[in-house]
């Protein structure tokens, strides 16, 4: 009898015990803002930890295979991996001739050199292939290019020399095009931004319920009952930014008008739908940076404690949105351009702006001393102004809100900001130089990479190979 | 795929060309030869006419723009060969989501510009010879890569315009430089699934 009891305790202990467990493990995967950590195989990389929370970000699908990864990291990464941002897109593969190279890397599916989980054999980019992977497919080019003899295949993906994808301001033609450019160009300047030149033309943009003038402080529209003395503030702010001077008035965030002209009921703290109403490309490419990949996934925005770059801890609370940088009413795009940055991101390269000459630009420009473009702040590396498609028939000068889109590798950096004032073998050499990048670009480089030598020697090559009938001017070589 | 191919597939590629395949009138398939034969018909006349309406004229003759190979950045024209081989691509894409119509295509040649376009099987090693050789020949084959059997056909490329020609012996990559007007200067290939 006593063994009897003794056996349903266990039994009863171990439903009990079952029971928990599951219902533990169920509230885990249930609620959103649970950790989900302890069902990881391994810690996510850098660009994907963020995503903790939602394992179904990626794992769409429990019962799919990599078809299902496949389509996640395309989800997110897809137009980054076309002509020309990429050089070895899919559709190159996907050829049957290609069968038995697949057969050694499989280069049709992200995980094969994206493994997530596998923190031991992460490299930088996220990259968990070993560095001579080139070999597999390109064995042979010494004898294609004579000047690569003697190169070893692990130094091919180098600061400056190759990057699997994105090869755009390493090309042979582009480093030929770029020989010889002084490290400073003459009259740097970065292009202007072209938003309030365009908003005719921008079909979202509610122009009719606010048609472009330039709005007072007794102008204000606003509907909310101030603190004392906060009214004043807030419209003295809201006066000072573009907002006011193209017509965007405090109903236009607080209480916008429909096209009917109906207007919904004042919000005291809209959240950031009414961003997006006019700012839609920039709120894109905002959520596929990590300042606002979180809400891209559905999850709640990124709180800067949790995040693994080493970041100030009086600003660990905030919650990354678009007020985060660009501070209610006031909108000052010079704020969020480089002091915004500089509330939160607490890193050697970040501290050392204050004394690098970037910074000496930037605080000219902010004084009057130089025209607007010609300073340096975070943004102008980081976030860049480049072109970008609004639709098929028109293209705007934008801010990148995605900071990520240029890093990793860095070379990424140089054609949407570095050549802005630098010159190309300048730039390749000083990105490949850590304690530059450290120092917040202060001095100049220590570190000289080959790649504009083997270009000019390319050169050299071309021009004494081509025949007197050549006429290559006509196709650009 | 089946080697008998789907009627609907012939179908469409008559109407793209407006003629008959090899189909008997109400039969339900076309044979996979004359499906290659059909396909390479409209991709040789579509690239013919970029070629020559397009860059020829605005290039040669006209000289009002360049055509570079980088033409993004150079604000050019893009090459008739990458006009092809985008088209390729988008066939590889558009066939992945739909396995119903699966073919692939490339243009290769024994002396390529890009070392990668340079043949790599043993069927596009021999055809490429084959149709250098005997010029005015296509050759056909089938071959198995990885673990699908294809039939594989080759047709010769020829130099139809003057700017194919120049521009070839011009590249600084390109390993022959004596291209004539006419020449067979790669070959077409066309791959098509059949069951082994």
């Amino acid at each position: 009898m006593g063994n009897e009891k003794a056996q349903r305790i266990l039994w009863i202990s171990w439903l009990l015990a079952t029971i928990g467990l599951v219902a533990w493990m169920a509230y885990i995967m249930l609620i959103d803002t649970a950790d989900k950590s302890v069902f990881m195989p391994g810690d996510l990389t850098a660009g994907h930890h963020q995503l903790q929370l939602a394992c179904t970000a990626c794992h769409s699908d429990p019962l799919g295979g990599s078809e299902v990864l496949q389509e996640a990291c395309i989800n997110c990464h897809g137009e980054d991996r076309k002509k020309p941002f990429d050089s070895h897109p899919m559709s190159k593969f996907r050829d049957p001739r290609n069968a038995d190279r697949l057969e050694n890397i499989d280069a049709l599916h992200c995980v094969t050199c994206h493994t997530e989980h596998r923190p031991e054999i992460t490299r930088n980019n996220g990259v968990t292939q070993p560095r001579d992977l080139c070999a597999h497919c390109h064995a042979e080019i010494a004898e294609d290019r004579p000047s690569h003899r003697g190169m070893d295949f692990t130094t091919c993906a180098d600061s400056g020399c190759h990057n699997f994808h994105n090869n755009r301001s390493l090309y042979t033609k582009f480093l030929i095009k770029h020989l010889d450019e002084p490290d400073l160009l003459e009259a740097p300047l970065v292009p202007q931004r072209e938003f309030a030149q365009l908003l005719d033309q921008i079909v979202e943009y509610p122009i009719e319920q606010y048609p472009v003038q330039v709005l007072l402080p007794q102008d204000a529209d606003d509907d909310f009952t101030f603190m004392i003395g906060q009214r004043e503030q807030s419209h003295a702010d809201w006066a000072a930014t573009a907002h006011a001077r193209s017509g965007v008035n405090c109903s236009a965030c607080h209480q916008p008008k429909a096209q009917d002209g109906t207007q919904p009921v004042w919000a005291d703290h809209p959240d950031e739908q009414v961003c997006t109403s006019c700012h839609s490309l920039e709120a894109d490419r905002f959520t596929r940076g990590k300042h606002g990949m979180r809400l891209a996934a559905g999850l709640p925005a990124l709180q800067i404690s949790e995040a693994r770059l080493p970041m100030r801890a009086d600003a660990g609370h905030e919650l990354l949105g678009c007020n985060s940088c660009h501070v209610a009413h006031r909108y000052d795009v010079r704020h969020a351009a480089a002091e915004a940055c500089t509330g939160c991101h607490d890193d050697t390269h970040t501290l050392a702006y204050a004394d690098s000459p970037h910074h000496e630009l930037w605080k000219k420009e902010l004084s009057g001393e130089l025209p607007d473009g010609s300073g340096v702040s975070c943004a102008t590396c980081h976030m860049p102004r480049i072109e970008f498609d609004v639709n098929d028939w028109l293209t705007r000068v934008m801010v990148d809100h995605n900071q990520s889109a240029n890093l990793s590798p860095n070379a990424k950096m140089i054609r949407s900001a570095c050549l802005q004032c630098h010159g190309l073998e300048f730039s390749i050499d000083a990105l490949a130089d850590q304690r530059l990048i450290d120092n917040n670009f202060s001095g100049r480089p220590s570190v000289h990479v080959g790649t504009m030598d083997l270009a000019a020697a390319e050169k050299e090559r071309r021009d004494s190979e081509a025949g007197e009938d050549d006429d290559t001017s006509m196709f650009g070589f | 795929m089946s080697i008998k191919m789907k009627s609907s597939i012939g179908l469409a590629v008559c109407l793209c060309m407006g003629i008959a395949v090899a189909a008997e009138p109400g039969s339900e398939t076309v044979s996979v030869k004359a499906m290659a034969d059909a396909l390479h018909m409209v991709m040789d006349s579509d690239r013919t006419v970029y070629t020559r309406t397009i860059v020829n004229r605005l290039v040669k003759k006209d000289k009002v723009i360049k055509a570079s190979e980088h033409f993004e950045d150079d604000q050019a024209l893009a090459l008739p060969a990458q006009m092809f081989r985008f088209g390729a691509e988008m066939v590889a894409e558009r066939a992945a989501d739909n396995p119903e119509v699966d073919f692939s295509y490339s243009l290769q040649s024994l002396w390529p510009v890009n070392k990668q376009n340079a043949p790599q099987t043993d069927a596009e090693k021999e055809g490429l010879k084959f149709i250098a050789d005997n010029k005015g020949k296509n050759f056909y084959a089938t071959e198995k890569l990885g673990k699908q059997e294809y039939f594989t056909a080759i047709y010769p490329d020829i130099g139809v315009a003057p700017v194919c020609v120049s521009c070839h012996n011009a590249h600084p990559d390109s390993p022959k430089t004596d291209f004539k007007l006419g020449d067979v200067m790669g070959g077409v290939v066309i791959r098509i699934p059949v069951e082994g």
